[in-house]
């Protein structure tokens, strides 16, 4: 994969708006028992404007920077040869249900091992005022010819 | 007001054992969790495609395995808004049976307590059939309700 990526910043994606329904919808896929996920009513009396993500949600919103770096045409990475390696999320305040967030990308590092590259990708995740919400980082390993 | 246990920094020892639970993952876990996230990759729910990749089955999403194997800790403290940091490598794939599935057994135990942070970092240990699935996976928790959205 082309090494130049890095610290290549991606424009911002359209902005996601959180749906309560989908956050019913991801915490059930994710085994979530916490009212706070789903009961509105038990969130806002928690102190929250509405349901609360569970954590890994966010990845929901980072997918589409991970897209736009598949299908950038100068990136060089075969998307059937991709193994997602780590993820870490690391936040400011959780994401809830009416949150319009926005991300955007950059390319951290890519390390090359036996063959194989490695690319981190660090996509920060803020919110309609633009306050930082969290920042999701992936490091996606790419194999080499076997 | 915000939910949630308030625990205190010398409540919580370095290895205690704070939360745990097992999940049984079908192939309709997957289906579910690939419309819930929006990643429609055919390796999670198609068995000639995983095989089509040299795949032996197949696997389970990644980020399905680390959104499960968090909620424990969730639920011990109370809040999901209060898991500041949660960061896992994928080590093992984790093949899930058309008909018996898999299950997954995660177990929490205290990493490190940071008092003046008021945090805790929880490491979490999750296997399936015997062996982990995930590497240095770690949720750092606020100790006390924090200030909320």
């Amino acid at each position: 994969m082309n090494p130049e990526l890095v610290g290549r910043v991606f424009a911002p994606t359209s902005p996601y708006l959180v749906g309560r329904e989908k956050v019913r919808e991801f915490s059930a896929a994710v085994f979530a028992t916490s009212p706070l996920n789903t009961d509105v009513e038990a969130a806002r009396a928690a102190g929250y404007t509405d349901v609360v993500a569970p954590p890994t949600f966010a990845v929901v919103v980072q997918e589409h920077t991970l897209k736009q770096l598949l299908s950038e045409p100068d990136a060089g990475i075969d998307f059937s040869r991709v193994v997602h390696g780590d993820q870490r999320f690391t936040f400011t305040r959780p994401i809830v249900a009416g949150d319009e967030l926005t991300a955007t990308l950059n390319v951290a590092s890519i390390k090359s091992l036996g063959g194989h590259s490695m690319v981190t990708a660090e996509s920060t995740i803020v919110d309609a005022t633009g306050a930082h919400v969290v920042t999701a980082t992936s490091t996606l390993v790419v194999r080499g010819d076997e | 007001m915000t939910a949630g246990i308030t625990l205190t920094p010398d409540e919580l020892t370095a290895g205690d054992v704070v939360a745990g639970g097992h999940f049984a993952l079908s192939r309709d876990s997957l289906v579910r969790y690939a419309g819930a996230s929006g990643d429609f990759n055919a390796i999670h729910y198609r068995d000639d495609v995983a095989a089509s990749v040299g795949l032996p089955g197949v696997l389970a999403h990644g980020m399905l395995t680390m959104g499960l194997a968090v909620q424990p800790v969730v639920d011990w403290i109370g809040d999901p808004g209060r898991v500041l940091d949660y960061q896992v490598r994928f080590t093992r794939p984790v093949l899930v049976d058309p008909v018996d599935g898999a299950e997954l057994i995660v177990s929490a135990k205290v990493g490190k307590v940071d008092a003046e942070a008021g945090t805790a970092r929880i490491d979490l240990t999750v296997t399936y059939n015997g062996d982990t699935v995930l590497g240095k996976a770690q949720a750092v928790v606020s100790l006390a309700p924090t200030a909320s959205v």
